[in-house]
């Protein structure tokens, strides 16, 4: 069995690992962040993508409120590149409660997060496709960030300064000995392959998962699973972030996402992390409550859903939590006596960088590194591996490189060969097994209206042409990345994109057999009666 | 007004395998046709006309002998179209399809009672019952696994012989593959313009010089399928000759050149039998006249244009071919509202596995027809008794996992032509 050593073992590559990779490596400790699957592909790659300015929280949670007005101005400051600057409406429509509308400025106010009151004229002005119900609307600070370059970037950075990653990296038990983890042990379960870790210490930050990594080492975390589903549009509806002015609801948030639209989110309760995934009633319950607020939502294309898990931490377990954040939990598992592992969980996108700031100061007290945090005002460069995420970027570079013998592999999003070949090579660590999934994930591929149909089989030809698959393996991945995608094509499928999926299962089964078994010796049409 | 002369005895609604092969086998009974609809099925078809290949689908059995696949499809889902028709019938409507196809250029290769196993782009195998003659020596070298070069050129995406060989290389040693430039023209390559320029005899001497030094050792030569677009049996037939090799076509992936082969057989085969075609066209509305017959808007705006007929066949296949709507709460029928058999609500149209082995419940919604293929409508009774419904629209079956596409749309052509001329 092969055997790696490290002195921090980071479980989970969403934005809180990837950013504490960070953290540590500008500290000078040595890193190696193992993710489960790929980078994000948990909560941090399924949320609206949504900078909050705090106003959604100043009446529910004004801690949280007040920390999102302070990391939301940091990252803007430090990680530019992966946000867009849109601002955000709050508005509220005819019927929604009066008195939390007129409460609305003053709790700002409190909370320090500017929000100026609009006439419903300017709001309407701004926003065309908002209500003609409308009855106030206030613009805050909201933003959009690229979750997919963030955690790409913060990984990118903490690799030039020396961390590491493994992917498709599942944790399937630690070696206990001595009120400490001894080594971890891994099950890459695309390839079937073992490892193991030896670290001195060891921090879980599986988001969701967190309460079942933290039982393999004895440790017990109760953690509420709360699944969110959003919907992907066609086209980028509006400018801004447009927030429902309600008490904190379902579908209430409509967020632009480059040249799409992201609504959301719904609140199920699902019994294992394992469960997410968007539904047909949550696609259409969105649908029916977000109309109040921009009625075009009724009619409008979508093109996917998609879902991620909200680890909520039951109250009265959370340890020491409370001291740093009602937002996220921060757990010494010393408590479970088991000494040289740490828990992060909770908490939100908007404030992954102070979870991971507040993590490795943990790490760092108990490895005795005195070293101080700089991910406050140290920029965070944009990286390679993180760039092909921006949409638009492929058909840019596409047009100002023209290369006579490039073609395009994916037409929704006019990603070319070229393309393609330059982000396999800046994943650095990050080849193997999984390759078309992990440039689905580092790039725009199968996010248009094909959903991956046609691009697919396209770059699994390629991958095939490079050597980068062999044998069966690349039509496997097909396989798995057509039917991931399916998970958030198949809540969204009438009007056209029953059409296209239609297509796209006459391709794929009605053409080219591949719901079949094909690994048989069979040619000669001989096996059957 | 209408004039007499203007009444035609049938009208198809469709432009996929069954409206084309229904405009076919009515103008072939005499009948005075006119044809509408836009690019359906035929136009993304690989070129393979498959009868029936997988019964039950949730077991993935595939079936040798599409006959007994048939007979063992009826007894198990009564309901399934094919219940409709007599085996010989079924069997003489893709005979007469295909000595169609033949009569214009584009022969058509298979056993009587045995499907044949053929490459497909992605490397898998599939059964079919039908091949193109130019895709024929494929079956024969996979069969005999003999020595067989993949040629696949630079800028011909989606089409990998390395592909090919990886995926195949356990079960057939002897297959290799070369990427060679194409003769004329650089950067980015389709099949059609491909298709194009190999017309010329003087591209074809060139493209097998490249190819030769690759293919001392073997006795096959594969290429995907860009032969030539309207006859590609001459230009397989000048490879053949220039290389002293067994050449054959693989399909590619749509938009492929086997969807236009047929198109183009049909466009110039059905006028020429008198069959008037509005092509790219859609039924926009439909009333019924007090004499019974139909009278059809095709088209919108200016170029709308009224049609006339005694009787009609629906053949507009399913969502691709918009004979079917989804809309947000249910599967509806456009052109009459005829009621469509469906899951009971959305959440129930799909799996939760896109390649599930059962298939998606939504691929068996569709129209009830009697046992004359009419529409059931509201009532439970025929809809009309001067329309009939062909082809994928039809409930109660899954074509893409049965691997009963062409020939289900085939035989329920002709079996409503029969009806109808009963």
């Amino acid at each position: 069995m092969k055997s790696f050593q490290t002195r921090v073992l980071i479980l989970g590559g969403g934005a809180t690992g990837t950013g504490l990779a960070r953290d540590l490596a500008l500290r000078g400790v040595s890193c190696l962040l193992a993710e489960r699957r790929d980078i994000n592909a948990g909560a941090s790659g399924g949320n609206h993508g949504l900078l909050h300015s705090g106003a959604r929280y100043v009446a529910s949670d004004m801690e949280a409120a007040v920390e999102c007005r302070e990391e939301g101005a940091i990252l803007k400051a430090v990680a530019p590149q992966c946000i867009e600057d849109t601002g955000g409406l709050f508005v509220a429509v005819e019927g929604d409660d009066e008195q939390y509308v007129a409460d609305f400025e003053g709790m700002c106010k409190k909370s320090l997060i500017p929000a100026r009151q609009l006439d419903l004229g300017e709001a309407r002005e701004l926003e065309p496709l908002l209500s003609e119900k409308l009855i106030s609307a206030y613009a805050v600070e909201d933003g959009a960030v690229d979750p997919f370059m963030l955690s790409l970037d913060n990984m990118a950075h903490a690799m030039t300064h020396g961390a590491q990653s493994i992917r498709n990296a599942k944790v399937v038990g630690f070696s206990m000995g001595d009120g400490r983890i001894q080594r971890a042990l891994f099950l890459d379960e695309t390839s079937g392959e073992s490892f193991e870790v030896e670290a001195d210490l060891i921090v879980n930050a599986t988001g969701a998962w967190a309460g079942l990594i933290a039982a393999l080492a004895g440790a017990e975390i109760h953690i509420l699973y709360s699944s969110g589903s959003l919907l992907v549009t066609q086209d980028r509806l509006t400018k801004r972030v447009i927030n429902r002015l309600r008490k904190a609801s379902d579908s209430d948030i409509l967020v632009p996402g480059g040249t799409v639209s992201v609504l959301g989110t719904t609140s199920v309760t699902i019994d294992s992390p394992d469960d997410c995934r968007p539904t047909v009633a949550e696609t259409d319950q969105i649908i029916e409550d977000a109309q109040a607020m921009i009625p075009v939502l009724a009619t409008t294309r979508y093109i996917r859903a998609y879902a991620g898990v909200r680890p909520l931490v039951l109250s009265g377990e959370s340890g020491d939590a409370r001291s740093v954040s009602r937002g996220f939990s921060l757990i010494d598992h010393a408590r479970d006596n088991v000494d040289n592992f740490i828990t992060i969980t909770g908490g939100k996108l908007t404030t992954y960088r102070l979870m991971a700031e507040k993590t490795a100061d943990m790490v760092c007290r108990k490895l005795g590194v005195k070293a101080p945090c700089l991910t406050r005002t140290e920029s965070l460069p944009a990286s390679t591996m993180g760039r092909w995420t921006e949409p638009g970027l492929a058909p840019k570079s596409w047009v100002r490189n023209r290369d006579e013998d490039d073609l395009i592999l994916c037409e929704c999003e006019m990603v070319s060969r070229n393309s393609i070949d330059s982000i396999i090579e800046n994943m650095p660590g990050m080849r193997g097994n999984s390759m078309l999934k992990a440039i689905g994930m580092r790039s725009r591929v199968g996010k248009g209206p094909c959903q991956g149909g046609f691009c697919g089989l396209r770059i699994t030809g390629h991958l095939y042409d490079q050597g980068h698959v062999s044998e069966a393996q690349g039509l496997m991945e097909l396989k798995t990345f057509v039917g991931r995608r399916w998970r958030g094509f198949s809540p969204v499928l009438w009007g056209l994109p029953m059409v296209q999926a239609d297509l796209q299962e006459a391709l794929y089964c009605g053409a080219l057999d591949m719901e079949l078994d094909h690994n048989t010796d069979d040619f000669t049409c001989e096996d059957d009666e | 007004m209408t004039k007499n002369d203007d009444i035609y005895d049938v009208m198809v609604i469709g432009a996929g395998f069954a409206g084309m092969a229904a405009a076919l086998f009515a103008s072939a009974q005499g009948l005075k046709v006119v044809q509408t609809g836009a690019t359906g099925g035929i136009d993304f078809s690989t070129g393979f006309i498959d009868l029936m290949g997988v019964h039950p689908i949730a077991e993935g059995k595939r079936w040798k002998n599409p006959w007994s696949a048939i007979e063992a499809v009826v007894q198990d889902c009564p309901n399934h179209p094919y219940g409709l028709l007599s085996c010989d019938e079924i069997f003489e409507s893709v005979a007469l399809f295909t000595r169609f196809l033949a009569e214009q250029g584009l022969e058509y290769i298979g056993h009587t009672d045995r499907n044949t196993c053929s490459l497909t782009p992605a490397g898998t195998i599939k059964r079919t019952y039908r091949v193109p003659k130019t895709a024929w020596n494929g079956s024969v070298a996979l069969g005999k696994k003999a020595p067989t070069l993949i040629v696949d050129f630079y800028g011909l995406k989606g089409f990998s012989g390395v592909q090919l060989v990886e995926t195949q290389k356990h079960h057939w040693p002897e297959l290799k593959t070369v990427r060679i430039q194409f003769p004329s023209g650089r950067g980015e390559l389709y099949p059609e313009h491909m298709a194009w320029a190999l017309a010329d005899p003087a591209v074809q001497e060139k493209m097998i010089a490249a190819i030769m030094p690759h293919a001392v050792d073997v006795e096959y030569i594969g290429f995907p399928a860009v032969l030539g677009l309207n006859d590609p049996q001459k230009v397989v037939d000048h490879l053949a000759a220039l290389s002293g090799k067994k050449i054959f076509e693989i399909p590619t992936m749509p938009p492929s050149i086997a969807g236009p082969r047929l198109r183009a057989v049909f466009d110039r085969g059905l006028p020429a039998q008198g069959v008037r075609t509005h092509s790219q066209k859609l039924v926009t509305s439909v009333k019924e006249l007090d004499s019974g017959m139909f009278e059809f808007s095709v088209g919108t705006g200016a170029a709308m244009l009224p049609v006339v007929a005694k009787k009609a066949i629906l053949a507009t296949g399913r969502f691709f071919g918009k004979g079917l709507r989804a809309e947000r709460k249910k599967l509806v029928e456009p052109v009459f509202d005829l009621p469509v058999v469906q899951p009971e609500t959305r959440e129930q149209w799909h799996e939760q596995d896109f390649f599930a082995p059962q298939g998606h419940p939504v691929n068996s919604a569709g129209i009830e027809v009697d046992e004359r293929l009419r529409p059931i409508g509201q009532s439970g009774r025929p809809a009309y008794d001067n329309l009939y419904a062909a082809g994928a629209i039809l409930a109660h079956h899954d074509w893409m996992r049965m691997k009963c596409g062409a020939g289900l749309a085939i035989a329920t052509a002709y079996k409503a032509v029969k009806e109808l001329t009963r």
